[in-house]
């Protein structure tokens, strides 16, 4: 290659426009600089502290372990951060970032809305402007938030091409900021996209794993043997992981959308049924035809509904390092009642998949072992849309 | 030399782009050949890609209509085999990595050249990971067209050393589509273009009018049209051929002679 930079592997690299090469060259050139910069770091972490409210907790979930009767579990609780997700922490990196770079105006893509949430949140607090580029579809899925972003006076903007969704969302965005560059930050929600992206993205979301280890020795005194999480781009998950990748003991296990189940048409599980290719900048997995046209993918949860996942991944993937396995709809969704009942706890329909799975994993497991299962986000966002899943006519 | 030289060598070269499979094959092939026969110099064959994120809405537009009417690679492919029975104007494909990745791109390349295609323009290839393909383009002898923005500044020199057929030059920020005024000033990064190589430039987005296509053609060798092309067939349809030629040749009329 002429430039190995930013590959995980065979993955990952530029694929865009050369309009964006000068802004995607000089976004990796702030990054490397202020990436070591005290006074940045000093910043980042008070805002994450006292603004965000980490570290974010891990919660021994007693009654659920009881109730499965093998591994402990331990849920790190991404819910309970500034916005109800775990897309602030990539987000107040990059908008900290961006302001670095004296740019004013942040523009996004957004599948459930919670990185639409987050970003229009830290545009507030930063005094920038904020767009953010919602699938139509989505924005019916997921009205609370768009009202939300609004509330923090963001412009949302209903795309209306392809499927209407987190794809199309991606896509616009990128067309967005082919139009306007030298003011614009393009603050990407997943570790997905060009180069520098998915390390930038990371290294922001690294503080997930950085905490759970930690607060498990602390806790245990040992490591987990497992770490769970839902992956569509996946930047939880790769927070999650990311501490842990050189702790080759601890499996390390990414829960993508079956949908209606990975042997139907109706499926976004990108490592389940996808094959390699170039999209969206990078190269990884993606769900497409023979011909390469990228797949209409399908799950319940608007924020793993998207066709790829991030270099990364299908590097860990390709090397062994961590396994993916899929959940359908209605294993989501019984976690997520599972949840709220067992524990008291309403997780996001995303968080749901990788519970669902925590589900099946634990029974096998012996007493003596211990899982973690990243609470991405909480799910108030989706019980209108999960009561209609059940049949229960109710309305935001 | 490459064959797309030839482009470049009746006056300022007009390049229009087509959607292959918009609304059909028959269409596209028609629609060819009186553009041919009004003075295109080189035709930009679009396959449509369901995600062409370097698109504005009408070029969106085509490759939804394309891909809905059932279009594919391989049939394509074929297409262009009895379109070069009879036209002989140089021919490059538009379309976007994934397109050639998936469908093997040794097979993809290979198959270009057999048909008569003399190159590719695929707007998410740029400089920093040409080597996916540029290595078959070689052994295959087919042009890797190169893209250069208003934002390339310090890149433009070192695009343009390693050039081939011909420059792609983006006249403005954004995605293709038409644009009421085109305000960039090209003359600078097209001097930097001519001290770094002798290949042809042409410049292409947001040309729809004559007087625009003038106005780029005089400070460079060529202009391509997209959109402007598309709106016809869009609206035209099957009967879009006859109203392609007429605007072809109000396009090369106006550059034929700068």
């Amino acid at each position: 290659m002429t430039n190995p930079k930013g590959r995980f592997g065979i993955h990952g690299g530029q694929y865009i426009p050369e309009t964006l090469m000068n802004a995607v060259n000089e976004l990796e050139e702030a990054y490397y600089h202020y990436k070591n910069d005290p006074e940045f770091n000093r910043e980042l972490t008070e805002l994450l502290n006292d603004y965000a409210g980490r570290p974010s907790r891990l919660y021994y979930a007693g009654k659920m372990t009881k109730d499965l009767g093998g591994a402990k579990i331990y849920l790190k609780r991404e819910d309970l951060n500034h916005t109800g997700a775990h897309k602030i922490n990539n987000v107040l990196g990059q908008a900290l970032l961006a302001k670095k770079m004296g740019k004013t105006r942040l523009i996004a893509e957004t599948g459930a809305g919670q990185h639409g949430v987050a970003t229009a949140t830290a545009a507030a607090l930063m005094g920038m402007e904020c767009v953010v580029f919602m699938g139509e579809e989505d924005t019916v899925r997921q009205a609370l938030n768009v009202y939300r972003m609004r509330l923090l006076g963001a412009e949302v903007i209903p795309v209306k091409t392809g499927t209407r969704t987190l794809k199309d969302a991606v896509s616009e965005a990128m067309r967005e900021w082919t139009t306007r560059i030298s003011d614009t930050h393009y603050c990407l929600g997943s570790v997905m996209g060009p180069h520098p992206f998915p390390t930038i993205v990371r290294d922001f979301q690294a503080v997930i794993s950085k905490e759970i280890k930690e607060q498990m020795l602390e806790k245990e005194g040992r490591l987990p043997d497992a770490v769970l999480a839902c992956v569509g781009g996946g930047s939880n998950a790769i927070g999650s992981f990311y501490n842990f990748i050189d702790d080759k003991d601890v499996r390390l296990i990414g829960c993508e959308a079956a949908g209606r189940g990975i042997d139907t048409f109706e499926t976004a599980a990108t490592i389940s049924t996808g094959s390699l290719g170039i999209f969206h900048g990078m190269k990884s997995y993606f769900c497409q035809d023979a011909f390469g046209q990228i797949a209409p993918v399908y799950s319940i949860s608007a924020g793993l509904d998207y066709p790829g996942v991030g270099p990364e991944h299908a590097h860990l993937y390709d090397t062994g390092r961590a396994e993916y396995v899929a959940v359908t709809d209605d294993e989501a969704v019984n976690a997520f009642e599972y949840l709220s009942r067992t524990e008291g706890i309403i997780p996001a329909i995303e968080s749901s998949h990788a519970l669902a799975h925590a589900i099946k994993l634990a029974p096998t497991m012996d007493k003596d072992k211990i899982i973690v299962v990243t609470v991405s986000g909480r799910g108030d966002k989706d019980c209108a849309a999960i009561a209609r899943y059940r049949g229960e006519d109710i309305h935001e | 030399m490459s064959n797309i030289a030839k482009a470049f060598q009746n006056g300022k070269a007009f390049i229009p782009f087509i959607t292959c499979g918009d609304p059909d094959l028959v269409t596209t092939a028609a629609a060819v050949r009186e553009a041919v026969r009004n003075g295109a110099d080189l035709i930009e064959l679009g396959i449509p890609f369901s995600d062409p994120t370097a698109e504005g809405p009408v070029i969106q537009g085509a490759n939804l209509r394309a891909l809905s009417g059932g279009i594919n690679t391989d049939m394509i492919f074929s297409f262009v085999r009895g379109l070069r029975s009879d036209v002989t104007v140089p021919m490059v494909f538009m379309t976007y990595a994934n397109v050639v990745f998936s469908y093997g791109a040794e097979k993809f390349i290979s198959t270009c050249a057999e048909i008569g295609i003399d190159g590719l323009i695929l707007p998410d290839i740029p400089y920093e990971e040409k080597e996916e393909f540029l290595p078959l383009c070689h052994q295959y002898g087919v042009d890797l067209i190169s893209l250069i923005a208003p934002t390339s500044q310090n890149r433009v020199g070192m695009i343009a050393r390693e050039a081939e057929g011909f420059i792609y030059l983006v006249s403005s920020l954004g995605v293709t589509g038409e644009r009421s005024s085109i305000n960039t000033d090209l003359s600078d990064i097209v001097r930097t273009i001519r001290e770094n190589t002798s290949v042809p430039v042409a410049v292409g987005f947001g040309i729809s009018t004559p007087e625009q296509a003038r106005a780029m053609a005089s400070v460079s060798d060529g202009a391509i049209v997209g959109s402007a092309i598309v709106r016809l067939l869009e609206k035209h349809g099957k009967d879009a051929p006859e109203h392609i030629g007429e605007y072809v040749k109000s396009m090369k009329d106006a550059i034929r002679d700068l």
